[in-house]
């Protein structure tokens, strides 16, 4: 997957935990946790779905990594490179 | 092999069994009933649909929401907030013999009633407030403070210490005539900050929506299958054995049995009662159907709580029940779209487990119907007489908690000591539901989740 596909699924990732969320204006530089209303249980989920989805695993002292869009897309490019996108 | 096991099928069992099922464990929930709900689940009687429990949903928020309780459940639970549509309260009432306080879903009004009924007070009432902790800030630190002791030191008049505490105990305290601080802080936010609502459809729609979604998952739910043994194996669960003598094994095990029923399942002779005391807080329950809406007969109040002296007692009664106190509740008054047909009023009042199990048939029955009839004159002389329109009733006591939920001396919010982060002394069984920390339907659902969370997510 390239960052660009990273960034959609996280996006699609994101709409799937809180869907009531707008996250059209998301500010890729700005936390996460600043911009949405995501509790500590979401960011499990984050982690939780990309193991779902793509067999990708996280060890829990890597989830700071997942603070903002751009943190978390440059995280997860050498994990998920090798990965064809699933089709939605 | 299962991943996870999970005992019981209530609110905290279900809501655990989707969190795992949802990230493809293979999970099976075991319940010995022929029915999902535990503490809260509902029944057919003479042509009506009846709830077990349900007076209303605390922590209702509007829609949108996106903090507290109910909007971080739907999410875990991939829920939209329609699935419940719940409707909110019209307006409920804590009346006392000198006083009384109104609140509804906006904080501002008990504020204001606070600052009318008691002048001097209303500073201090919200100082209180301010006190209150959030959520996310509870620690096990806030179990060991006396909530009692708190409150007094902030509110001088010692009748609104009572009337605050009336319902927040009624609604969630396991611990006779005082509350943790952090459960009281839980209890005030979820009632008098964020508010009460009710599903038109009752419970049953809450579960129906559980069981679903969890079978649609691929979790397989077993009814009629009780636990009767816990299998351990060198400091672990290693799966149970159900009443019929079928084992079935698991990595973890999740209960939501309660903590001292759990620990007596264990097969290693783990000490159960001298470790922790059980709960003795259980009611009585008297359904009146009636032939009008309650607000034709000039009740328009959701619910009452009420208090025939100035102190308040949370306390196992003397006698089969108190009919000092007790909660009325019509679940016709929320802001339904339409009314809803079936006109109910229900009355709780706290009950002696002890002396309800001590009667034989036909006593029991026969008690039962004396009963019946005590709590609700007790209750007419705090809401309009609606005794002649009644047109069907049904009362459920202690001895009927214990049948449908098998908790320990039918204690609804279980065991006055919680075990917050879950554990038990084998490092892959945990406690959900009641006796972990949570309790009320919303409660237990968050406990149920966070339990998942915690222990059986991340190490499958
Ligand atoms: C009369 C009454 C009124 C209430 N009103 C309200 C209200 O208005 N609002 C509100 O929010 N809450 C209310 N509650 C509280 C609420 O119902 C409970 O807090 C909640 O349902 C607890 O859920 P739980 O999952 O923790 O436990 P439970 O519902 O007790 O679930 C435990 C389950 O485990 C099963 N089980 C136990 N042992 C075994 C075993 N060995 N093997 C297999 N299965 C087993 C039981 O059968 C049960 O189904 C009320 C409760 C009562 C009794």
């Amino acid at each position: 997957m390239t960052p660009a596909e990273i960034r959609e699924e996280v996006l699609d990732i994101l709409s799937d935990i809180a869907p009531d969320e707008d996250l059209s204006n998301l500010d890729d530089n700005v936390r996460f946790r600043e911009q949405l209303e995501l509790d500590s249980m979401d960011f499990l989920d984050i982690v939780m779905e990309l193991r779902k989805r793509y067999r990708v695993q996280i060890p829990e002292d890597d989830y700071i990594n997942l603070a903002s869009m751009n943190t978390t897309v440059t995280y997860l490019e050498p994990l998920m490179k090798d990965i064809q996108r699933e089709k939605v | 092999m299962y991943d996870t096991i999970i005992i019981g099928a209530g609110m905290s069992g279900l809501a655990a069994g989707i969190r795992l099922a949802y990230y493809e464990q293979r999970v099976c929930i075991l319940e010995r009933h022929y029915t999902i709900g535990g503490l809260n689940s509902f029944y057919r009687l003479r042509g009506r649909d009846y709830d077990v429990g349900l007076h209303a949903l605390t922590n209702v928020t509007p829609k949108g929401t996106k903090t507290g309780p109910l909007a971080r459940l739907l999410r875990q639970l991939r829920l939209k907030w329609d699935d419940f549509a719940i409707a909110p309260q019209l307006g409920s009432e804590i009346a006392f013999p000198s006083k009384r306080l109104k609140f509804d879903n906006n904080e501002r009004t008990l504020r204001d009633e606070v600052a009318w009924v008691f002048p001097k007070e209303a500073d201090n009432f919200d100082r209180l407030a301010r006190e209150i902790i959030d959520y996310d800030d509870l620690s096990e630190t806030h179990a060991g403070i006396s909530a009692r002791e708190v409150v007094s030191s902030i509110i001088r008049d010692p009748l609104l210490v009572e009337m605050i505490f009336c319902p927040l105990m009624y609604y969630g305290s396991a611990r006779e005539n005082d509350m943790d601080w952090g459960q009281f802080s839980i209890m005030f936010r979820s009632i008098f900050l964020e508010g009460l609502g009710r599903p038109a459809a009752g419970v049953r729609l809450i579960l129906k929506h559980l069981v679903r979604k969890f079978r649609a998952l691929g979790g397989e739910l077993k009814l009629r299958s009780g636990v009767k043994r816990i299998i351990t194996e060198n400091g672990r669960a290693t799966g149970v054995v159900l009443d019929n003598d079928e084992v079935l094994e698991a990595r973890n095990v999740v209960s939501s049995a309660g903590w001292c029923e759990t620990m007596r399942l264990c097969d290693d002779g783990q000490p159960v009662l001298n470790s922790r005391a059980p709960g003795q807080l259980t009611f009585c329950e008297t359904i009146a159907s009636l032939d009008a809406q309650p607000r034709d007969l000039g009740h328009d109040l959701t619910i009452t709580f009420f208090n025939d002296h100035d102190k308040f007692a949370w306390q196992k009664p003397e006698e089969l029940c108190d009919l000092r106190s007790g909660v009325i509740c019509s679940p016709n008054n929320f802001a339904y779209d339409s009314p809803l047909d079936d006109c109910t009023i229900r009355i709780t009042a706290l009950a002696n487990f002890d002396r309800w199990r001590a009667l034989e048939e036909p006593n029991y029955r026969l008690e039962k119907l004396r009963w019946y009839d005590r709590i609700c004159e007790s209750a007419v002389r705090f809401v309009p007489d609606y005794r002649a329109h009644v047109t069907d009733t049904d009362m459920f006591t202690p001895t009927t908690i214990v049948r449908f939920s098998g908790h320990d001396n039918g204690a609804v919010y279980g065991a006055p000591e919680k075990q917050f982060d879950g554990r038990t002394h084998l490092n892959n069984l945990f406690i959900c539901g009641t006796d972990q920390g949570f309790v009320g339907i919303i409660g237990s659902i968050i406990s149920g989740i966070s339990m998942a969370n915690q222990h059986c997510l991340t190490r499958a």
